[in-house]
């Protein structure tokens, strides 16, 4: 089964939706869309030094997006610069670095397109083997810290005071956040993974009561959303990445319309019963 | 309120500065534990900052804050605004820290009156509202120190009493130290065993007066009053204006007290205030607080 390059293609794909779901919620709650987007263009530069120090791309992405985390967090330390611009100096000075060491690399035979937009047939049984191993240790993790990083996300200074450590959760929210993008590289691309993170996390608002519920939603739309586009894009020939997303774009659409308005209430309807708000703790 | 037991807070001579202005300094305040301290005093007075360092949110760039170990707090921070795109019932808003039964939520919910809201999204509460909700919260803790930042700002008057009521409720029942913030210059908890007057530093600290014995108070709020506000009666040399502005003993206004704005010490060596000035070491009030100080002890 798995000699298939589109089942290969479609059970990455998964495990990708399925971290980014609950990772993405944290993302738009709290505002850290430029964030993602600064991570994956970085991821850019991981690539062009996997190649020259020839070791593993996914390894590499990695190191370099929590290098790149880390040196954000200093960076708002020392707060000269606001952290908005501080994500546009890191993101596109580490997209621009790893297209120039790219290009230097001549013997380098490599296809740019597949980078910057995933490439569903690059997708090899070991990438589902480190895609779901990471996506199992990701979900473990988070589900460690998901209530000091939800207190945090409320108000870092009320979870502070409470004694739950947010600067500890961020940080480790952070290397989360590096390793879903090392592992989405392959299946949306370096331009899109944040795409990835933000639309199956929105769509899942208009349904979602509680901040797990959404979590759980989230992680639904984006599976929905790689099957139907990894479909499409195996029928019109189009790049897998762009496909997803137009996918989970559509589901959006779907989920904003009167027709989401009605599904809405159906969810919400059944879970408004007086426990519903207790069942997470 | 000589008690043997360690307080669960203590700040000395504690200060935090933000792109070289000083926020407040040379703090000197403990809180042990049933101890209600409210701190008074203008916008920008450094209140909230007090409040953070004594909490451990800030760190103080001079002097030291102190937390007893293990230390339990419940926080109503004074500014809390929940994103719309966080779908964020009160229930769940209740557990937000953790270590909360559902009955105690409850309990703490129907003690401020909004158990009729358990099931609703934060984001949809009035202000009123949502300030008792985040007060809920922060009592089903049953903490060992409430720090409460403007508990009752939105909530109206009558709701105010009844808040007030209820956090001396809260401290006879479980023993909690209580520092709150008042959004008032003047009217005060009658329940507080200590005001702390800020204005970049402590003006000046004492009992709050009963609001019985005020004829202002009265002739404002009637009979109403109800014995759970008060009033504290600055008695230092200068005032602390509605807009924050100071005037000070010789007539002039400035825009706060500082060190070296020309107002202090060289006319008033005695006037209850502390610039951290080397000739008075460890004393964050001068004779008159101190005087204030030891009829509330």
């Amino acid at each position: 089964m798995l000699d298939d390059f589109f089942t290969r293609a479609i059970l990455a794909g998964l495990g990708v939706a399925l971290v980014a779901g609950p990772l993405g919620c944290f993302v738009v709650w709290r505002r850290l869309a430029y964030f993602g987007d600064t991570l994956s263009h970085a991821a850019l530069l991981g690539v062009a030094l996997a190649f020259l120090l020839e070791v593993n791309i996914t390894l590499a992405v990695f190191a370099v997006s929590v290098l790149i985390s880390l040196a954000l967090l200093l960076l708002q330390k020392r707060a000269t610069l606001s952290s908005d611009a501080l994500l546009g100096l890191l993101s596109h000075s580490a997209l621009a670095l790893g297209l120039v060491a790219l290009a230097f690399m001549t013997w380098v035979r490599m296809d740019l397109m597949g980078l910057l937009f995933g490439d569903i047939l690059a997708v090899s049984k070991t990438d589902i083997a480190v895609i779901w191993a990471g996506g199992i240790t990701v979900l473990v993790v988070l589900a460690a810290i998901w209530r000091p990083l939800f207190a945090a996300t409320v108000s870092a200074e009320l979870a502070e005071a409470e004694g739950m450590h947010p600067d500890r959760a961020n940080l480790m929210f952070m290397i989360l956040m590096a390793t879903v993008i090392a592992m989405s590289i392959k299946i949306v691309g370096v331009l899109l993974i944040t795409a990835m993170l933000i639309i199956p996390a929105a769509t899942a608002r208009r349904f979602a009561s509680g901040p797990e519920q959404m979590a759980v939603f989230a992680s639904l739309a984006g599976m929905v959303a790689i099957v139907l586009g990894l479909e499409s894009s195996l029928r019109w020939d189009t790049p897998s990445g762009p496909s997803i997303v137009v996918a989970a774009l559509v589901l959006f659409l779907v989920a904003m319309s009167p027709l989401g308005g009605l599904i809405a209430r159906f969810a919400r309807g059944r879970t408004h019963s007086p426990k519903a708000g207790g069942k997470s703790s | 309120m000589q008690q043997p037991d360690p307080p669960l807070i203590s700040l000395e001579r504690a200060g935090a500065e933000r792109g070289g202005r000083w926020l407040v300094r040379g703090v000197d305040l403990t809180i042990r534990k049933g101890e209600i301290v409210t701190l008074i005093g203008p916008n920008g007075s450094g209140k909230s900052t007090t409040a953070k360092i004594a909490l451990g949110v800030i760190k103080p760039d001079e002097g030291s804050a102190h937390r007893k170990r293990g230390l339990r707090v419940g926080y109503v921070p004074q500014k809390l605004s929940v994103d719309w795109t966080l779908p964020l019932t009160v229930a769940r808003f209740m557990h937000l820290t953790g270590g909360v039964s559902s009955a105690a939520a409850e309990e703490a919910l129907s003690a401020t009156g909004i158990s009729h809201l358990l099931a609703s999204e934060v984001r949809n509460l009035s202000g009123g509202e949502f300030q008792r909700a985040m007060l809920a919260r922060a009592i089903a803790r049953k903490p060992d120190l409430l720090v409460l930042d403007e508990p009752v700002q939105g909530v109206d008057y009558s709701g105010e009493i009844a808040l007030y009521k209820l956090i001396k409720t809260i401290r006879d029942d479980i023993g909690c130290g209580v520092l709150l913030i008042s959004h008032d210059l003047h009217v005060v908890m009658a329940a507080t065993d200590r005001v702390i007057c800020l204005n970049g530093h402590v003006c000046c600290q004492g009992t709050p007066g009963a609001v019985a014995s005020s004829d202002e108070y009265r002739r404002m709020f009637g009979d109403r009053v109800d014995a759970a506000l008060a009033v504290y009666e600055h008695n230092h040399d200068h005032t602390h204006l509605p807009d924050g502005t100071v005037r000070h003993a010789d007539g002039s206004v400035t825009a706060n007290c500082h060190p070296g704005d020309g107002h202090h010490d060289h006319d008033h060596p005695d006037d209850g205030h502390d610039h951290g000035h080397p000739h008075s070491p460890g004393s964050g009030s001068g004779p008159k607080a101190a005087e204030g100080n030891r009829d509330a002890g």
